[in-house]
Order: structure tokens, then C-alpha cells, then sequence
């Protein structure tokens, strides 16, 4: 009995830590201006400012972020879906010369720090002017260049059993057939965890839309201009607008993962990729 | 008759699907090729070129307004960062010093939230979910809200320091708090870490602790002996790649402090040192041999770690009965 007393009592004082911050932000947003401004702890909005979320929209091109983001966001999908799914299944079942060196470059790459290419991937998208548009975040998305979605692929691809891929391909099923008609659907697990890696580091990508793109504000995404209101405003007398932005932000995540919790853990357990 | 024309058509099918095989299989390699083939162009364009480039260009003297081919200047970067650079020192002291909190301190917690998580208490998946959410906080938003949260007078934490009677702090003000802070918001992501550690005691055979309470053994016994050395590959792969991407941090110092790592830069860390090398000095030589250094230096990292793990991470011969 104090055992359990002790387990509920560690774990809601943790819960109520680690909420907090986010109870503070709901509340903020929903504070008028001089609320917010105010010196003392008030954790309920009264009067209630329901009118900041509208008033954003008015106040900062929202829409014209959200859209910006969502061309990242839908390349990035595509290319998890399509050309990292392929290069997956050619690692997982076809015997092709020279695969094992391959897949120890694959393996490589994903150890490769983004801070020794930042510079020359700079220059070089700089010399055939493509900075200043969406080129530089697209292209490497559409390609597929994510090491660690065509892993977690073929970690998953090996898990399903011969036999299957063996009969359809007597039954004279193409490899591009038995990877769209076999393997394809039995691979949602992975397919829904990579899509929610996908969608959430193109959601969140930071530093290659600064730097890139920070210097036209027609195509920013939602971070730089979330990045924006709080560096130029003055964080003070419009933290409610900020925290209204951070809720927006937050939302679109909340409901993937809500959908996708299920998926993220047995499709990436089943990859065996923790186990190595 | 019937039946002759059956057998020929059953013929005739089978030959089909032979001859397909055999043209799957002269093919197969250059079918392999073909799927690999928009991942590797992207690894040759955007990881081998880049990477051989970035290794010259920390060989040359690259800045703003250079054209054609930067001139080579042998080490002369490399020395310049370990004799003249202040800044070295200072963001390679800051970044360790956050490492070295936020890396063991998120371990732990996430660890030991995760060990009790996996009590099977009643009402585990709610809790599960609170502590995992703040993770799921793009890291954008999440600093951002930590910027208001941290705020000296508006923000909750020293109005609720106040509350309590206890004294406000300038948590990004002051030098002695910015690492702090930094260390704080790291720790508000620890959830990713949790869920990892949460699927890993999951897959611990629930026999082992039968054959261990049989044998006498106490809960401490079963943490040391069955739960921590069976623990140790995922405590190892969280080891790892907290080590670096800690190494790696920039946004939340870029988005909480500025680029100038705020008063007596004590929020300089080390990639800020790097971007502010290239995107506003331009010296994109001298940056780009700042980068090698910190590769160079998650390179040897990961090669002792790895070397060490022989020692005392476990795997255990299960996982030979298993392949």
C-alpha cells in the first residue's frame, strides 16, 4: 500500500512538473495584453482571450507559413515513401553485386554530422543560385537522402518471411510488383512510424530554412516566423500572441502522434534497430 | 483432346513464368541499382562531395568575395583555432559543460520514470503520455515557450519563485543561469528517451524475474542483476546519440539567447561558433575547419565508445538463438 502511494505520488508530481510549461503556455495565450504584463502569478486567463487566435491570423501571414511548410513537409512524405521504401527493399531482398559495401555507406552516412556538408551544401546551392527559394530543402527530401528511414525499412523488410516474397515471384510477380503489392502492405507499422518521422523533422527543421530562406520572407516556414515574432516583438507585451503561434505549432504534432503512438513503437521495435 | 489442350496451356504458362524468371534474374542487379539508385545519387551530391569539399575548404583561406578557387593555406586554420581563437576554448568549455549535465541527467530521469512506468501501475498510459508530450513540442516552440516560461519578470517560473518566497533568478541574463536554462529545456524532451527505455524493459522475458523471485531474490536483486545488464544495448544507443546530437545543439541557444551567446557569451556553444564563422563573418574556411574539429572529435567519441561497449554492454546469448 505505501509502495503504491510512493509510485502514484512520484509519478503525478513528475506529470505536473513536466505539464506545466505547457498549462503556462494555454493560459498565456489565452491572456489579453495587459494581462500578460502583469507581475504575479495567474494561471487562470480572466477575462478570457479567445480573440488572440483570431487575431494572430490578422496579425502574422499564418496561412502563407503553414503552406511554405507544407511544401517541406509533402516532399519530405514522398520521399519516405517512395524512393526510401524502394532503396529498403533492394538492401532487404535483392541480391544485387556489391550490396553489403553499399549498405556499410548507407550505415556510414547516418554517423555523418550535418556540420561537416552545412558549408560546401551552402556554397554550392549558393554558385547555381538556388538560395532564396525551396530548391535546397526540397531536392535532398525528394531523393530520399535519409539514411535512417531506408534502415528502419530494411530492418522490416527482413522481418517478413521468404516464403511470401518466394511464391509471388514463381507466381511471376516483378520486383517492382512484389514490393508494391506484398510489401507495401504489410508494412504499415514502418510506413506510419517513418511518415511521422517525416512529417515531424520537416515540421520542425530549423536551421536549413535560416539558412536558406531567412532572408526571404515570402517562403518562411512556421518556425522562422515563430522565430521572428519572438525575437523582434520584444517578448515582452506580446507573449500571448507568441504562446497562441507555440499553440499552432504544437496542435498539428499532438494530433500525428495521437494517431501514429501506436505504429512509432512496434514499427520501430520491429525494425530491431534498437537491438542493433 | 480436352485434356491434351489443358496440359499445353499449363505448358505454356510455365515456360512464361520460366522465361520471366530468368529475365528477373539476368536483371535482378541492375533492378537493385535502379532502387538504390535516387539514394545514392543524393549520398554522392549531398554526403561524399560535400564532405571531401568541406575537408579542402578547411585547407583554404575562403572568405566573402572570393572567387574561382580559394587559395590553399595549409594548416594555417587549424592553427589559427588552437593559438589565437578565444572563442574556441570558450564555446568547445560550454558546450561540454551542457553535455556533461544533460546527457547523464536526461539518462537518469528518463531511466528511472521509465523503470516505474513499467510497473504496470493503473493509469500508466495517461502518465506515459504527460511525460511524453513535452517531446513531441516542436524544439522551436518548445524554446520559445521556455523563453517566456524563463522570462525575469513576466515568466512562470520566477513568479512562482516569488509565490514560494524564494528569489527570482535572470535565468537568461545572467551568465552564471544561461547554461542552467539550457540544461532545463533538455531536460523538459527526456520523454523520447523514456519511450525508448519503456520498449526496452518490455522485451525483458518475463521468466528471468520468475527464475530470480524462485531463487530468493529481491527487487534491488532483480534491478542490478536481470533489468540494468539487459538494459545496457538501449542505455548504450541513448548514450550515444545524446552524446551527439548534445554536441550539435544550436537552435535553442540560436532561438533563447542570439547569436552572440549572450552576456560574457556564456551561452556560446559550439556550432554557434561555426555559424557565426560562416553566415556572418563569411570566412567559410576557417568555419569549415571548426566543423572537422568537431567531427574529428564525435568521430573518436563514438569509436572509443563503441570500443568500450565491449566491456559492459551485454548481448547476451540469446541473441544468437534468435538469428
Amino acid at each position: 500500500m505505501v509502495r503504491y502511494i510512493m509510485i502514484y505520488t512520484i509519478l503525478s508530481l513528475g506529470a505536473i512538473v513536466m505539464m506545466v510549461p505547457l498549462l503556462w503556455t494555454v493560459s498565456t495565450s489565452l491572456k489579453t495584453r495587459d494581462k500578460i504584463t502583469i507581475r504575479r502569478l495567474e494561471l487562470i486567463p480572466d477575462p478570457v482571450a479567445f480573440e488572440n487566435y483570431p487575431y494572430l491570423f490578422e496579425a502574422r501571414p499564418i496561412l502563407q507559413y503553414t503552406r511554405n511548410t507544407m511544401v517541406i513537409v509533402v516532399a519530405s512524405l514522398f520521399g519516405a515513401w517512395v524512393p526510401c521504401t524502394l532503396a529498403g527493399y533492394a538492401f532487404a531482398r535483392i541480391p544485387f553485386p556489391g550490396r553489403n559495401i553499399f549498405f556499410g555507406i548507407l550505415l556510414a552516412t547516418m554517423m555523418l554530422p550535418y556540420v561537416v556538408r552545412l558549408i560546401p551544401l551552402f556554397l554550392f546551392f549558393d554558385e547555381i543560385g538556388w538560395t532564396r527559394t525551396f530548391g535546397p530543402l526540397i531536392l535532398p527530401r525528394v531523393l530520399g537522402h535519409n539514411a535512417f528511414y531506408i534502415f528502419l525499412y530494411r530492418q522490416f523488410f527482413r522481418g517478413i518471411p521468404e516464403d511470401i516474397y518466394d511464391s509471388a515471384r514463381i507466381d511471376g510477380c516483378s520486383e517492382f510488383g512484389v514490393w508494391w503489392r506484398i510489401f507495401m502492405p504489410m508494412s504499415r507499422p514502418v510506413l506510419a512510424a517513418v511518415s511521422i518521422f517525416a512529417f515531424s523533422f520537416a515540421w520542425n527543421d530549423f536551421l536549413n530554412p535560416l539558412i536558406y530562406l531567412g532572408s526571404n520572407k515570402e517562403l518562411w516556414t512556421l518556425a522562422l516566423g515563430l522565430n521572428a515574432l519572438q525575437g523582434f516583438e520584444g517578448e515582452d507585451n506580446s507573449l500571448n500572441l507568441i504562446m497562441v503561434f507555440s499553440m499552432l505549432m504544437i496542435i498539428p504534432m499532438l494530433i500525428v502522434f495521437y494517431f501514429g503512438q501506436k505504429h512509432l513503437i512496434t514499427g520501430v521495435t520491429a525494425s530491431g534497430s534498437l537491438k542493433g | 483432346m480436352q485434356a491434351s489442350l489443358k496440359s499445353k496451356h499449363v505448358q505454356h504458362d510455365a515456360t512464361r513464368k520460366l522465361r520471366l524468371q530468368e529475365w528477373w534474374f539476368r536483371n535482378r542487379a541492375l533492378i537493385g541499382f535502379a532502387f538504390i539508385f535516387p539514394w545514392f545519387a543524393g549520398f554522392i551530391i549531398f554526403d561524399a562531395l560535400p564532405f571531401i569539399y568541406n575537408l579542402y575548404l578547411s585547407f583554404t583561406d575562403y572568405q566573402i568575395g572570393t572567387r574561382g578557387i580559394p587559395p590553399w593555406i595549409g594548416f594555417e586554420n587549424y592553427i589559427d583555432i588552437f593559438t589565437d581563437d578565444k572563442l574556441f576554448g570558450k564555446s568547445m568549455y560550454n558546450t561540454v559543460y551542457y553535455l556533461g549535465f544533460s546527457v547523464p541527467l536526461r539518462l537518469v530521469f528518463a531511466f528511472l520514470i521509465a523503470l516505474i512506468l513499467n510497473l504496470r501501475v493503473r493509469g500508466m498510459e495517461l502518465y506515459r503520455t504527460l511525460f511524453y508530450v513535452p517531446s513531441v513540442v516542436p524544439l522551436v516552440a518548445a524554446t520559445v515557450i521556455f523563453a517566456g516560461f524563463l522570462n525575469t519578470r513576466y515568466g512562470f517560473l520566477n513568479q512562482f519563485l516569488v509565490l514560494i518566497g524564494a528569489t527570482p533568478v535572470r535565468w537568461l541574463s545572467s551568465p552564471d543561469a544561461i547554461k542552467p536554462s539550457l540544461i532545463l529545456l533538455s531536460l523538459w524532451g527526456f520523454g523520447g528517451q523514456m519511450i525508448i527505455f519503456l520498449a526496452g524493459l518490455q522485451s525483458i522475458p518475463e521468466d528471468l524475474y520468475e527464475a530470480a523471485a524462485i531463487d530468493g531474490g529481491t527487487g534491488w536483486h532483480r534491478l542490478v542483476y536481470i533489468t540494468v545488464p539487459l538494459m545496457t544495448p538501449t542505455i548504450f544507443f541513448n548514450l550515444l546519440l545524446g552524446l551527439i546530437g548534445g554536441f550539435q545543439i544550436f537552435e535553442q541557444v540560436f532561438i533563447l539567447i542570439g547569436t552572440n551567446g549572450g552576456p560574457l557569451q556564456a551561452g556560446l556553444v559550439y556550432m554557434l561558433h561555426v555559424y557565426n564563422k560562416a553566415f556572418r563573418d563569411f570566412e567559410f574556411g576557417y568555419s569549415a575547419a571548426l566543423s572537422v574539429i568537431l567531427f574529428l572529435i564525435i568521430f573518436v567519441l563514438t569509436i572509443m565508445l563503441v570500443y568500450t561497449s565491449n566491456r559492459w554492454v551485454f548481448y547476451g546469448d540469446a541473441q544468437d538463438d534468435e538469428t
